[in-house]
């Protein structure tokens, strides 16, 4: 990833954007961390989040106007959260005293003339900068209108306190100071590095100032510079009207004070002083309306009680939209900007940089949903397809992420499996049925009934094509087994005529209508609602319709489905996410083989969203759900009943060994029976019988491990007699790597074949071994 | 590093008819090698490699190399 792809993947996720009542406010106070402190009882801390950003908090607290309300999301739910009635019991309370950062010190001069809230502002942002700061007011005390304020809002003896702090910080405060003089300005400005006018101080001579049309002194509203270099003016405005807005104007004058001084330029970058338009989105659905809580005593405001229930009601505005739906994203405990981040710093290999991130990139089932969800389109599966591409290029891809899954497709479009043919007897094909190689794998005997059934219904010839679609060489950043997948696919399909291809299997169809545009194509389920659906058919109840993440895009296929249940007699019930918001159930984008308990996670949360039987068109959600216990029917077993008419949900979960032994089963059969082709050569390791009892099974299931496997190993160590014996038992141990994983199998002869006790594997190579010689 | 978690008395090496003994493995993965006491054939090199350390610390160390 270049570091401009970074940026526009950053962009994208608006999750760290300021909320709302901080982007209004004109000095983006952190009004959400504010008021959570204070939820939380962290008055201290809320003290220190208000003086971060706040000149005088004590002051500012107690007097600000507050436009961060009229911003506040509450208010669209409710009313919005009293922030300024909190920060006034926050600084009325809190009696700890809070020290502002100060820079070093840089030995630069500035003036600032007046001390209405405009001036205190620039004061006290250029000395925490580190300057040199003289404040001359004509008049016998500092505060200007401050003192104007009443009393219970601003008492005098705080009014007093905080000024003090400006001699605290440094400043040299002057008195009674003559500024009413001709060349006032000009003495200023030569003698200090810059001069800050209070343009509401009273007798201040203006003369050598250009004055705008209404005959005020010009004021650049950017810069809050006058028409003289190096003297700034504000404050023109009534300061106890708007504090903040005076509040904003000085600390702009400030700003530029310090880049004048320090030849930086006074103009750029500066877009997002004072309020601005927030890009960050918060959903409020399910935030139910609250009002605003009441002070018992409205003239003193909230007491600590009511407080804590007011700050209670805020939302903290974030967007986290993707994360809410995506039990991966929630997972790894941050938002796709972090994660992207992760990625890029992962892939630099940044030194200290978060080095989960591997993990991070194949947890993704890049489904998409992210994409639907987000008000930016941000796609995480793209971001990880990436990431794995440029992985694999590094050859950084750990095997064990992806390698099971690349052996079945390798299975899929092996001999074993993969086939391409006419009807039997016919030498053109204006159909094609693709079943996809996971159907053909949990529902054999459905798939075969069902292309009888396209035989019979459809005239022009219905070829066969029995193949994987390259989907996990896709989700593995193997380009080169994905498009060598593709190309066989089109070659066939260019030499069966180039017919109309049926397919069954959602994630096919994507994969055929993006890399494949020139095959016309059709889903099944669409055919069989033009065709009619077999007498033999069983009828549905209640069901509730998972639909598979890759039906996304293609509402026809969903409706279609729907059409069919409810010709079959079905109550549908919809799921909360369904249509453009399908969920994926773990097998996409190979999340179930890079991480397993992430996998089942998954599946736990979509098992959770209803407690009716599930109807699934994807065989790998169907088989992910039967496998965690959850009753779904595949439609095929409805519409294609084979032994499980009475209850089609009842089908148990097909493991990775039954699949591939189903495959060929399947090609086997449809050979003999339609060309009367008898096939398949066998491999040595093959002809080993083996017994697996069922809890043996199961752990293979859990561990990756393959009845194919267990046979190589068994076969090599008969063959070479390389095997352990348990001197306790007589029980063989013997150990294989047929390909990237050691596999080591416990068994016993009996009679012609061998029972097995055990089966492991690592992936870690035995290198060499030696013997200590004692 | 010692992980001879089983008796290597237990097992024997079927080939050369002989007990295992304590033995040096060397493994490698993802770029890195690991040396490790096991249990050997003094005579073949047959190795054993226990169930409880393949799911165990040796499964727990590749999760650790493949996410480096």
């Amino acid at each position: 990833m270049e570091p401009n792809e970074l940026r526009e993947w950053e962009q994208k996720c608006i999750q760290e954007e300021p909320p709302q009542c901080t982007a209004a406010c004109p000095i983006h106070l952190d009004a959400r961390l504010f008021v959570r402190q204070v939820g939380e009882g962290d008055w201290g801390g809320a003290l220190k989040t208000l003086a971060k950003t706040m000149p005088f908090p004590r002051i500012l607290g107690r007097i600000c106007d507050h436009p961060c309300e009229h911003a506040c999301l509450r208010g669209e739910a409710g009313e919005p959260i009293a922030i300024g009635a909190l920060e006034r019991l926050c600084v009325e309370t809190v009696q700890q005293r809070v020290v502002p950062s100060m820079l070093p010190r840089k030995r630069l001069a500035i003036a600032v003339v007046g001390s209405g809230l405009g001036s205190l502002t620039v004061a006290w942002d250029l000395l925490r900068k580190g300057y040199d700061l003289t404040l001359f007011e004509p008049g016998s005390r500092l505060g200007g209108s401050l003192w104007s304020l009443p009393e219970n809002i601003l008492p005098p003896e705080v009014l007093s306190a905080e000024l003090e702090l400006l001699t605290e910080l440094g400043a040299t405060v002057e008195l009674f100071a003559k500024v009413g003089r001709p060349n006032t300005v000009v003495t200023l400005s030569e003698s200090f590095a810059a001069v800050y006018i209070g343009l509401d101080t009273q007798g201040v001579n203006l003369n050598l100032l250009d004055l705008d049309d209404q005959g005020a002194v010009q004021v650049d509203p950017l810069t809050m510079a006058t028409s003289r270099t190096g003297v700034f003016a504000g404050g023109r405005a009534d300061d106890t009207k708007s504090p903040i807005a005076a509040v904003l104007a000085g600390r702009r004058a400030a700003t530029s004070i310090d880049r004048f001084v320090t030849n930086v330029s006074m103009e750029s970058g500066r877009e997002k002083e004072g309020p601005y338009a927030t890009l960050l989105y918060t959903s409020l659905a399910g935030v139910a309306p609250l009002p605003r809580i009441a002070a018992a005593n409205p003239a003193s405001g909230y007491n600590a009680e009511e407080a804590l229930k007011e700050a209670g009601r805020c939302i903290q505005c974030e967007c986290l939209e993707c994360v809410k739906v995506c039990s991966y994203l929630e997972k790894f405990k941050g938002y796709p900007r972090k994660y992207a981040r992760e990625i890029y710093n992962n892939e630099r290999m940044v030194p200290g940089g978060v080095h989960r991130a591997n993990l991070l990139v194949n947890s993704c089932s890049n489904c998409g949903l992210c994409a639907t969800v987000c008000p930016n389109d941000f796609h995480m599966g793209e971001l990880c397809h990436d990431a794995r591409l440029s992985m694999v290029a590094r050859a950084k891809m750990p095997p064990a992420a992806h390698e099971f899954a690349l052996l079945d497709l390798e299975f899929s479009s092996s001999d074993k499996f993969a086939l391409a043919r006419h009807e039997p007897g016919l030498t053109a094909s204006r159909y094609l049925f693709f079943p996809s190689c996971q159907l053909a794998g949990s529902a054999p005997g459905q798939v075969s009934e069902a292309y009888g059934f396209l035989r019979q219904q459809l005239s022009g010839g219905v070829g066969l094509m029995l193949n994987c679609c390259g989907a996990p060489g896709f989700w593995a950043g193997r380009d080169d087994l994905f498009y060598a997948a593709i190309r066989t696919l089109r070659t066939e399909w260019h030499a069966l005529g180039e017919p109309v291809m049926i397919v069954a299997c959602s994630s096919c169809l994507a994969i055929f209508r993006e890399q494949l545009p020139e095959i016309p194509l059709v889903s099944l389920w669409e055919v069989l609602e033009q065709t009619g659906l077999p007498n033999t058919a069983a009828e549905a109840g209640r069901l509730a319709v998972v639909d598979p993440c890759s039906s996304r895009l293609d509402p026809a296929v969903q409706k279609s489905v729907r059409r069919l249940l409810e010709r079959l007699g079905a109550a549908i019930e919809e799921l909360p996410l369904h249509g453009d918001k399908p969920e994926c159930c773990g097998f996409g984008g190979l999340m179930a083989n890079a991480n397993p308990a992430l996998a089942r996670e998954v599946v736990a949360r979509r098992l959770a969203a209803s407690d009716s039987d599930y109807l699934a068109y994807c065989a790998m959600c169907r088989d992910h759900f039967t496998a965690a216990g959850k009753r779904t029917t595949h439609l095929i077993d409805l519409i294609f009943p084979v032994e499980t008419r009475e209850d089609p949900a009842g089908r148990p979960a097909t493991g990775w060994s039954l699949r591939h032994e189903n495959r060929a089963r399947l090609k086997e059969a449809l050979l003999k029976e339609l060309w009367g082709e008898a096939t398949v050569t066998v491999a040595e390791y093959e002809r080993r019988r083996v017994e697996i009892p069922p809890d043996v099974l199961a752990l293979m299931e859990a561990r990756r491990i393959l009845v194919a496997d267990v046979q190589r190993v068994i076969e090599y160590g008969e063959r070479t007699g390389n095997r352990l014996r348990s001197e306790e038992n007589g029980l063989c141990r013997a150990y294989f790597r047929p390909h990237r994983v050691t596999f080591w199998v416990d068994y016993r002869q009996q009679g012609e074949g061998f029972i097995v006790a055990n089966a492991y594997c690592h992936r870690m190579e035995i290198v060499r071994s030696s013997h200590e010689h004692v | 590093m010692s992980m001879c978690e089983q008796d290597p008395a237990t097992w024997s090496c079927d080939r050369c008819a002989v007990a295992l003994v304590p033995g040096k493995v060397e493994f490698s993965y993802m770029g890195g090698s690991f040396k490790v006491d096991l249990p050997v054939c003094p005579d073949c090199g047959l190795v054993l490699v226990p169930e409880e350390l393949a799911v165990g610390r040796m499964a727990d160390a590749e999760k650790i190399l493949e996410d480096k």
